[in-house]
């Protein structure tokens, strides 16, 4: 891989503008690829859970079905109700979708396959994972409807109780490894995972990945039986599939980074580092499908209770354990 | 320029109410029935019901139709129970005509009724799981379905709407491999059911949703009439197939599931203990099925003497009360039909208020309403 790549690497080394345009449009193309894949995938481990084919029709096993469906979206009409207020609810699935693709610049897939590793990885994941809300508030008070202003102001409260804990659960790996650059962290679990040392950080990272990503049973800004579809009720064609591309877009990157943090990246024996990487993200994402189609939802009241109530303290005190035995030298 | 609306007045701080339209087309309303709900954040203030939408003017209808003409009719009022539809209707004129029904067709709409109920139920528990935002439920509740659906087909040919009782007997006798197919399907729903137990009535999140939720007292569930499950749930002791009997309930044997809480989960229990009981029925009506005939004698012409007669009967959904008046004629002078999703709907806006939003959604999956019966 390394040799393979070395002239590419030398060659954007050379022309700084060119490189990153072609690792936006490599990590813009890969991570649209990986989406349709992963709708296909969803659709068809739901299938299996509910007892039914699943798509069957397009290409085998309904291979091609999810690309019909993505041309389907662009060629329908872009659908504009009078009511809305039209730069604020246009620009939200803008931002959605940019938000979720932006953050993976960081994400290293492989040794060698990723676009610029930063001293501050975790920290700048975070921060443009955390920009999504905002489209999310956007599109639900431009959309002017009163299904999708309850989305939104739901999405915005629950998206900010559960980045608390899920940013206190993955400092634990930042400090064993003493690193912020994702990168490091990887090299770091070259023994033992993080997941073995951090098994309460683990949990909590993934039940607030899950609401992170508006999935049931923590999907409360899309609430179907509630709010018919929240915050994305009044959009349409286009600007739709913008927002479902960002939701499998976010899946992914929340699995990126759980692989990343706690399962030891791209390590693993006799495959190559980006095959483990895809691996451990596919596992995670069939985990999310599952929780999906077993779990009822729950409540509004019910989900910040147990946000602020149970996974922030457990956090914080699996964050003071971990330092701990790091200051004793356990770790 | 529309969102000025919504906003505060500058002046003011108080806030205004949110009024908000659920349905007539909604994800989670059982038909087209539109709920105006005034919002206070995330609590519902206040719900006010507003049906009408299939409204088909059924018991008008009745009064321009012959008596057996109206029997089709009766399939549509719920159509998730056609044959229980059929049974109060058919057990009204019955009574005003005084036929006596053979053994063998007493038996067999015995045995459909309660074939009905369970698939009845089998919708509701699907729908309460997509309610709650389970996915996978409905399709395992209309799988298991199909096979009551299988085995209507065999029987009388229609799928939904069956009109398979007659004045006096039934349509059809029912044939061996249909009974075989029963005796086949009882083992495995009975599995099913244990199934359904594991994939939700124990899940955390689903108790959390329904423990304690929309309660309601034994007087005020008496008081708002609702009947059938939803009464039993808050802790009447009262089904018509035992208190009040009909048909040829009184020789078999099953227990009437009550609970106290009155609550969202106990609804559930309630309907879910329900098809147990509804399958040991079956079970006993196939042991005591005889050969015999499947229709008595009837007047080739059905032209009730004057009278008037209240008969009612225990639907999936709680009571079918059937009021028929007839002057000689044959045609009904009036057909009153008492339905008891009409009175849950009633019930609603008592039930949901000072709830949250998730809170109205699953108490009105619980009470089980459907629409055609409510509007008729």
């Amino acid at each position: 891989m390394q040799q393979f790549l070395q002239p590419a690497i030398d060659l954007f080394e050379r022309i700084p503008l060119l490189g990153m345009t072609v690792a936006g449009l490599t990590v813009f193309g890969g991570m649209c690829v990986v989406a349709l894949v992963l709708v296909l995938m969803e659709r068809k481990v739901a299938a299996d859970f509910q007892t039914r084919p699943g798509p069957n029709r397009y290409g085998p096993y309904g291979a091609f079905q999810t690309i019909w469906d993505a041309l389907k979206l662009l060629r329908k009409e872009d659908i504009r109700p009078t009511a809305v207020d039209f730069w604020v609810w246009f620009a939200a699935p803008v931002i959605v979708f940019v938000a979720a693709f932006a953050a993976y610049v960081t994400i290293p897939f492989d040794p060698v396959l990723y676009v610029k590793d930063l001293n501050i990885g975790v920290l700048y994941v975070f921060a443009i994972a955390s920009w999504g809300v905002i489209g999310v508030l956007m599109a639900g008070w431009g959309s002017n409807n009163r299904y999708s202003l309850f989305g939104g102001l739901r999405s915005a409260a629950q998206l900010i109780a559960y980045e608390a804990p899920m940013i206190l659960a993955a400092l634990g790996p930042v400090a064993l490894a003493g690193t912020l650059s994702l990168r490091g962290i990887v090299e770091a679990q070259q023994g033992v995972w993080y997941v073995l040392l951090q098994p309460v950080g683990f949990v909590i990272y993934l039940i607030t990945a899950v609401a992170e990503t508006n999935r049931t049973p923590f999907d409360m800004p899309e609430a179907e039986a509630e709010l018919t579809g929240g915050f994305h009720t009044e959009y349409s064609g286009m600007k739709f599939a913008m927002f479902f591309l960002a939701e499998y877009a976010n899946m992914v990157l929340v699995c990126s980074l759980a692989t990343v943090l706690f399962l030891g990246g791209w390590q693993g024996p006799w495959l190559p580092g980006f095959v483990w990487f895809f691996l451990k993200v596919g596992f995670l994402v069939f985990l999310f499908i599952w929780f999906r189609w077993t779990f009822p939802r729950v409540r509004v009241d019910q989900l910040m209770v147990f946000a602020w109530k149970v996974l922030l303290p457990l956090a914080f005190l699996n964050l003071l354990l971990t330092g701990l035995l790091i200051v004793l030298g356990v770790f | 320029m529309y969102l000025q609306q919504y906003a505060p007045e500058p002046d003011s701080l108080e806030s205004q109410d949110l009024w908000v339209n659920f349905g007539p087309q909604h994800p989670s309303m059982h038909g087209v029935m539109r709920l105006l709900v005034r919002l206070e954040g995330e609590v519902v203030r206040e719900v006010v019901p507003i049906i009408g939408y299939l409204h088909r003017a059924l018991e008008k209808i009745a009064e321009s139709r012959t008596f057996p003409q109206f029997i089709p009719y009766t399939d549509r009022e719920d159509y998730l129970g056609a044959m229980n539809g059929n049974l109060g209707y058919v057990l009204a004129v019955e009574r005003l005509l005084e036929v006596e029904v053979p053994r063998r067709a007493a038996l067999l709409r015995v045995l459909v009724a309660e074939l009905n109920r369970i698939a009845s139920h089998l919708i509701w528990w699907g729908t309460y799981s997509l309610d709650l935002g389970g996915w996978t439920g409905v399709t395992y509740g209309f799988r298991e379905r199909e096979g009551i659906v299988d085995i209507f087909q065999d029987l009388c040919g229609a799928r939904l709407t069956y009109s398979y009782l007659r004045f006096g007997g039934v349509s059809r006798d029912i044939r061996p491999e249909t009974i075989q197919k029963i005796k086949d399907f009882i083992p495995f729903l009975r599995k099913m059911l244990g199934e359904y137990r594991t994939l939700l009535t124990g899940n955390v999140i689903f108790e959390a949703r329904t423990q304690g939720i929309g309660v309601i007292s034994k007087e005020e569930a008496v008081n708002w009439g609702l009947t059938g499950p939803n009464v039993r749930a808050s802790g009447v002791d009262y089904d018509l197939r035992r208190d009040d009997p009909y048909c040829l309930y009184p020789e078999f044997e099953f227990d009437v599931p009550v609970a106290v809480e009155g609550d969202c989960y106990a609804r559930y229990l309630c309907r879910f203990e329900e098809m147990y009981q509804s399958l040991r029925i079956v079970e006993q009506v196939l042991a005591k099925l005889e050969p015999g005939p499947i229709q008595g004698k009837v007047p080739r012409v059905i032209k009730p003497k004057a009278g008037e007669v209240y008969l009612r009967t225990e639907a999936p959904r709680g009571e079918l009360g059937v009021l028929l008046v007839a002057d000689g004629s044959p045609t009904p002078w009036r057909l009153k039909l008492r339905g008891p999703s009409f009175n849950a709907v009633g019930a609603i806006p008592r039930l949901a208020q000072g709830w949250k939003i998730g809170d109205l959604i699953s108490i009105i999956g619980s009470i089980d309403i459907i629409l055609p019966d409510v509007d008729r």
